[in-house]
């Protein structure tokens, strides 16, 4: 069988989903798309049941916080692979701050269950239809969402160091 | 082997109780069995588990958030605490992702020490996994033989950066110097006798009756369920899916290498812990390939930005003195871009994440943890099982707190 490369490979999505594919680069050769929040799970669903392309495996999932990027503060990133044409996939849905959530891919990949659950507990993306919404490395009481960036590591308020030399108050 | 595959099978089926009182119990956090901190709640009816609920996070460190304040040089000794079994595999993904960003050229010399220091602690990884098994399953002796060999591993470890457990091995561009000669010495008397070791310890386990009667159809998982839940490494082989980074995605070199990717069938005890034996005989035979094969050249690459310059130069040469500075300081220019980068860890795809968007620390690093991901299938897989087999199957799935809570 041939090998696809990433052109033909966003053709075929591009084709099934024409308005949804928003943008799409190729850092390091990996074919990277943004996709409509909307219609990731429905993308995600049609390129694991797809024939030709079989992305059967979900490899990761990543939330990224942008709070300067006004509208869509929040990024949930799926890294999936297809081992029948061995190509990986990334696809991006950019959510704004004002209604941080996702339809969960549990349904799809079992797998995506504590991945989510990773994600809402450092960034607070809450994906519906998730079975088990809950917290998972942190602390059940807590009451923020600690990889936010509006979190610094340091306390910033602490004045008996001063380590400017070390370029750290100068964010 | 069927008859205990099916009494087994049978015990889980059964819908027989025992006094038909549903009893909750605590398997963990602190259990001399569980090997870290790990807690399971049990339902159980006699000694067979109806359900379990696991809790996670009892070490969790914030990495992934200490990373977004630290330069890169200094993430290395980070992620020598994921899978600190396996560290140098950690390290070197870690290095290699930053290349990668970087667009490096890396010799082919060091790619080549590379292969060779990740494939001991690949051995190094897997003796402990399974030694442990053979203790949970009520046999000592099968884990102090190994420890003789580990320990010769860790000596080598040392020969190369000073450090046994936390490595932080490496650096980004190469290694801080070229192999020892004592190093060398240790190397081959360790390729020399590691083998027949290795054989003794095999002979110890793979057929004995006890431990087959004990590890034959306990915790097993079908290659279906082991795929949905994204299971990689080796527990992922044991169930027939003969997927490997270092076959599928080669990094390092390892297309140069002759190697067999061993499977299971039933996804079982058994074979997770025989998946591992060969691997091991595997990562010998990979050694043995790279060293006799070590291409001559430089230990490391030019990449005066973020290579720290020989220490000598650094005393007696102004130019080395400000690199070192700056890079010990984070002060080098980094790209911006996006990456994700996988190497086979001990437990299975371990992959870096990365977007750095310019500035001196990463914009956002998430690690791909193997053990975080295929343990949310464990629940399922001891269901139906008695309390004995839970514990073998935490120990052959050989979950490391480390990775799990990062």
């Amino acid at each position: 069988m041939e090998k696809l490369n990433n052109e033909a490979i966003l053709n075929l999505i591009q084709g099934a989903f024409p308005n949804d594919v928003l943008f799409h680069e190729e850092p390091y050769g990996l074919l990277t798309m943004e996709v409509t929040a909307a219609k990731g799970h429905e993308i995600i669903e049609w390129l694991k049941n797809h024939e030709t392309l079989s992305v059967n495996y979900l490899t990761n999932i990543a939330a990224v916080h942008y709070p300067e990027d006004a509208g869509r503060e929040f990024a949930v990133v799926y890294q999936l692979h297809s081992w029948k044409n061995l190509f990986r996939l990334r696809i991006k849905c950019y959510l704004p701050k004002e209604n941080v959530s996702i339809a969960s891919l549990v349904d799809i990949f079992p797998g995506a269950n504590w991945m989510e659950r990773e994600s809402y507990d450092f960034f607070g993306v809450e994906f519906i239809g998730h079975p088990d919404m809950r917290r998972i490395l942190n602390e059940d009481s807590m009451d923020y969402f600690p990889m936010r960036k509006e979190y610094a590591l340091e306390d910033d308020t602490r004045e008996d160091k001063d380590d400017r030399y070390f370029g750290r108050n100068n964010q | 082997m069927m008859s205990e595959l099916k009494t087994k099978e049978a015990f889980a089926q059964s819908s027989e109780t025992i006094d038909g009182n549903i009893a909750t119990i605590n398997f963990g956090p602190t259990h001399p069995s569980t090997h870290g901190i790990f807690q399971n709640v049990l339902k159980v009816d006699g000694e067979k588990i109806i359900s379990s609920e696991q809790t996670v996070g009892y070490i969790h460190r914030a990495f992934e958030k200490l990373s977004e304040r630290r330069p890169y040089n200094q993430i290395t000794p980070i992620t020598d605490r994921l899978n600190y079994c396996s560290s140098p595999i950690n390290n070197m993904g870690w290095e290699m992702t930053v290349e990668k960003l970087i667009g490096a050229e890396i010799p082919k010399r060091v790619q080549y020490m590379r292969v060779i220091i990740m494939e001991l602690a690949r051995i190094a990884d897997h003796l402990i996994c399974n030694s442990v098994i053979g203790v949970d399953a009520g046999a000592l002796t099968s884990f102090f033989y190994p420890f003789t060999e580990r320990e010769k591993i860790y000596e080598l470890y040392e020969e190369i950066c000073g450090a046994r457990l936390t490595t932080n091995i490496g650096r980004i561009g190469g290694f801080e110097r070229d192999f020892t000669p004592a190093f060398h010495t240790k190397l081959q008397s360790f390729l020399k006798t590691f083998p027949k070791a290795f054989e003794e310890f095999d002979s110890m386990l793979a057929r004995n009756r006890i431990f087959m009667d004990r590890t034959k159809g306990a915790g097993p998982i079908s290659a279906e369920r082991a795929l949905a839940y994204s299971f990689s490494g080796p527990n992922l082989r044991a169930t027939g899916v003969d997927y490997d980074v270092r076959a599928m995605h080669p990094y390092s070199s390892y297309e140069d290498f002759d190697f067999i990717i061993p499977v299971g069938v039933n996804g079982d005890t058994y074979d997770r812990f025989m998946v591992r034996q060969e691997e091991i005989r595997q990562s010998v035979r990979i050694i043995e390939q790279a060293y006799k094969n070590l291409p001559e050249g430089s230990y490391k690459a030019d990449l005066p930005d973020f290579y720290l310059p020989e220490k000598a130069d650094v005393y007696n040469n102004m130019e080395a003195l400000i690199y070192h500075f700056k890079i010990v300081m984070g002060e080098t220019e980094i790209p911006p871009g996006e990456v994700y980068h996988s190497v086979e860890g001990g437990n299975g795809e371990l992959g870096f994440y990365l977007i750095s968007d310019g500035g001196r620390t990463p914009y956002r690093l998430q690690f791909r943890r193997p053990c975080f991901i295929y343990y949310q299938a464990y629940p399922e897989m001891i269901s139906g099982m008695s309390i004995s087999d839970a514990v073998l199957t935490l120990s052959s799935m050989n979950v490391i707190a480390g990775e799990l809570d990062a």
